[in-house]
């Protein structure tokens, strides 16, 4: 085994961008199931953010407008859900699987004639001075803006959870939507927008697989980033910044394994491959075995006003 | 009372095949406590959602303070001075104090200014709060506590308050009644829903009756005698229970040093706990919601194990027997939720019948069920306890929670128990129901059975039982004979008041 040939600040960068689309759709997922419902579509949503994404930029040779397409996208693949689950009161367990398949099958056949292309891709930033500052610089300071949006989407949303009224309301319908609606709120609504919030952040995740990553559309490309991201939020204990360590845990162990494996690691490729999975799930069992695990009480269950 | 503030005329709201309320007209005085009263259906809650915006009648009008009132959400009425302390706790257990205080405020101020202003009010009025405990560890007393400050701090013109004391004991009452009277003394109107007649007979100023959405009458309470009350709920005289008693027998279950741990994170663990009961006895164990009344249930039905020797039938340890096989030995039991432990919603009278009788009735063949016997039996439960319900076919959950209970309860006392363990069995159930439940209890004792009666309410516990003992964090008071008790005596055994303090009045 050759260690010498793994670049510790190659490494250090390709953590962070593997990380990125993990980390959106992830935080999106624990807001949805902070308000209280469980939306087993991600996968579904990222591989559609992927494909619209991929294909908008293509096509308009803007990567950012594919972002935004890729959101959108995904936005209104959740909004199926949310109407499903909210309005009609179907089983949400059910139809998020359902979503994941919809979701797959319909970016198969979108994707079908964009594949073996190559997309734009986001500029690096270059951020100026901590850019230049040795090693450091290289490793953290020069990547595309997503990167640094997906850090400050934790932050932000850590802060409207914690902070803010809105945060507040959306906490106490995940909790008791019964107690929520004796007060006043509209638990439907508030659960909408957080579908809605959660569908836009895996389309992005999606699109920055496609659009950043890899750069390029391949059936199926997602291969379990949304299963991953939905393991994530449940041992994070739903929360943030234990979202963000899950992360970026699953997506060093994938890009340090990938570097075993190039360096000739004596140890079956097999288990190298699971490593990702295997660590990611073991030191979050860890974190979350010590304190309170604090679902959100009213997780997946369905809600209507008349009960 | 001269001065009005708020005048209801002419209520009606109307559901698919039931009218709530029916042209419903009376009116609150300011600085008044006005009790509303009436049986569980009879319309209180509709009319109190209405007050607060969560239902807008179908006919007629609310004026407050002369002006028309019409409040399409809560947080408008809570705009209008209209407060309302929960039945069923509108609280967030992973959240704290503060944070459930600011749900239910219009405006809240910032969380540190919140915690100072919950600290000066709960001292105002003897309600000691810490704004910062996670309202999940809190006793059922200091939920409510919670509640009462959320409607304080929006300085409520009327609050309202739904069958605040069924969680409470009675030395707590008496905490909660200073506070409500010093809130009226500072002109506050309150709207006091209760179905126990001599609370309300000691604390409000006026009593509207209601019976099937009609008002029956206004009165005033404290020149109205709580039979005369019960008969305008119920809309007719009923028996009250009669014990017919047998001599006392040998001791039938014993239960030595009993303890269990908590059966889950906001369970109770039980500590210790101890006692007899006799043939033909009646043994009222009493308590505040939640200090191991479900515990106890569970371990003296077999749901869960105990150890070894701390339950005895007759001599015989059945500590380690389950549900089955206690039941072959006579060993009944009836648990406090009808839905989903007592009965299963979604089948019928019928098949729920057999899930508890079927071996003790014989409705059992080789393995498989006799359905004509089983029919047979629940017929026979229908037409004993007056049952309502189209027939024995029928879900159990399309039943109203009276009629489930009567069925539940009465399953198993037609099974000839030696000994019958009911947790709550009047629990929503309307006066006569009740009284025909609580004469059931005391002629299965009268017949030689032993019964021991877990309950919240301590006038039906003084009313059946022989001995009386108190759940308190797990832990069971000394049993004592019920004729040789007061209500403070009981008090004090429940646990007192939970270090609350009376009101401070004077400033």
């Amino acid at each position: 085994m050759d260690l010498s040939s793994i670049n510790p600040i190659l490494l250090v960068a390709s953590i962070m961008v593997s990380a990125t689309p993990i980390l959106l759709a992830a935080i999106g997922e624990m807001v949805v199931e902070k308000s209280g419902v469980l939306n087993l579509g991600v996968e579904g949503m990222m591989i559609t953010g992927a494909v619209v994404g991929f294909a908008v930029a293509v096509n308009s040779t803007s990567p950012a407008l594919g972002f935004v397409a890729a959101a959108a996208a995904a936005a209104l693949l959740s909004l199926a859900f949310g109407l499903l689950t909210q309005f009609l009161l179907s089983n949400q367990v059910a139809t998020g699987l359902g979503l994941t398949l919809v979701g797959l099958g319909l970016s198969s056949l979108i994707g079908k004639p964009y594949e073996g292309i190559k997309s734009p891709t986001l500029p690096k930033l270059d951020i100026p001075v901590l850019s230049d500052i040795p090693v450091l610089g290289r490793m953290l300071f020069s990547h595309d803006l997503m990167v640094y949006f997906s850090l400050a989407l934790v932050v932000a949303v850590w802060a409207f959870l914690k902070h803010t009224r809105a945060g507040l309301i959306l906490r106490a319908v995940g909790e008791s939507h019964d107690s929520a609606h004796a007060l006043g709120y509209k638990v439907v609504i508030i659960r909408l927008m957080a579908i809605l919030f959660g569908g836009a952040c895996a389309g992005l995740g999606g699109a920055y697989l496609s659009l950043v990553r890899v750069p390029q559309w391949t059936e199926g490309m997602t291969a379990g980033a949304g299963w991953i991201a939905l393991a994530i939020v449940v041992f994070a204990s739903w929360r943030p910044g234990r979202v963000a360590i899950g992360a970026y845990l699953f997506g060093g162990v994938t890009v340090l394994q990938l570097n075993l494996q190039a360096a000739g690691a004596a140890v079956p490729v097999a288990l190298l491959s699971a490593s990702p999975y295997l660590v990611t799930i073991l030191v979050l069992v860890i974190i979350s075995a010590r304190g309170a695990h604090a679902a959100p009480a009213s997780l997946g269950r369905p809600f209507h006003a008349s009960s | 009372m001269a001065d009005t503030l708020l005048s209801l005329q002419g209520l009606t709201k109307i559901y698919p095949g039931v009218i709530a309320n029916d042209d419903v007209t009376f009116d609150i005085g300011r600085g008044e406590i006005h009790a509303l009263l009436g049986e569980n259906g009879a319309g209180k809650s509709t009319l109190v959602k209405m007050i607060y915006g969560l239902n807008a009648p179908d006919k007629g009008q609310m004026l407050l303070d002369g002006a028309p009132y019409k409040p399409s959400k809560p947080s408008e009425a809570r705009q209008a001075g209209i407060a309302m302390v929960f039945q069923h706790f509108s609280l967030f257990d992973a959240l704290d104090v503060a944070e459930n205080v600011a749900l239910g405020m219009e405006t809240p101020p910032p969380m540190s200014d919140l915690a100072r202003q919950i600290r000066e009010v709960s001292e105002t009025y003897g309600l000691p709060l810490d704004p910062s405990r996670t309202v999940g560890t809190l006793s059922a007393g200091e939920r409510q506590r919670v509640e009462i400050i959320r409607c304080l701090l929006q300085n409520p013109r009327l609050l309202i308050m739904d069958e605040p004391t069924s969680v409470l004991t009675p030395q707590e009452v008496e905490i909660l009644f200073e506070t409500l009277r010093k809130l009226k003394s500072e002109g506050t109107s309150i709207l006091y829903i209760s179905h126990k007649l001599e609370e309300i007979r000691a604390l409000c100023d006026t009593a509207t009756i209601l019976r099937l959405g009609k008002k029956v009458a206004t009165c005033t309470p404290a020149e109205t005698s709580a039979r005369q009350l019960a008969e305008m709920m119920v809309g007719a005289s009923f028996a009250t229970p009669e014990a017919k008693r047998g001599k006392t027998g040998e001791v039938l279950l014993a239960v030595n040093e009993l303890s269990l741990p908590a059966p889950g994170a906001f369970g109770t663990p039980l500590r210790e706990v101890s006692f007899e009961v006799r043939a033909g006895e009646v043994l009222g164990i009493g308590g505040v919601a939640g200090n191991g009344q479900d515990e106890l249930l569970a371990a003296l039905s077999g749901e869960r194990m105990a150890p070894a020797g701390s339950i005895v039938l007759e001599g015989k340890d059945i500590s380690r027997a389950g549900p089955v096989a206690r039941r072959d030995l006579g060993v009944l039991s009836g648990p406090e939720e009808r839905l989903g432990h007592a009965a299963a919603p979604d089948m019928s009278l019928i098949e729920n019948g057999v899930l508890t009788a079927a071996r003790r009735e014989g409705m059992l063949k080789n393995g498989f069920i006799s359905w004509g016997k089983a029919r047979q039996f629940a017929e026979e439960v229908i037409g004993h306890f007056d049952v309502r319900t189209p027939g024995p076919g029928t879900a159990a959950r399309a039943l109203s929670g009276g009629n489930l209970q009567k069925f539940v309860v009465g399953r198993e006392i037609l099974q000839g128990p030696r000994v019958l363990v009911l947790n709550q069995p009047t629990w929503g159930v309307d006066a006569a129901a009740a009284a025909f439940i609580r004469q059931s209890i005391l002629d299965v004792a009268a017949k030689g059975g032993a019964v021991v009666v877990i309950s919240q309410d301590l006038d039906e516990l003084m009313e059946v039982s022989d001995r009386f003992g108190a759940l308190n964090e797990g832990r069971l008071s000394p049993t004592r004979p019920v004729a040789s008790l007061d209500i403070e005596q009981i008090g004090l055994m429940m646990g007192g008041a939970h270090d609350m303090e009376v009101a401070h009045v004077d400033d």
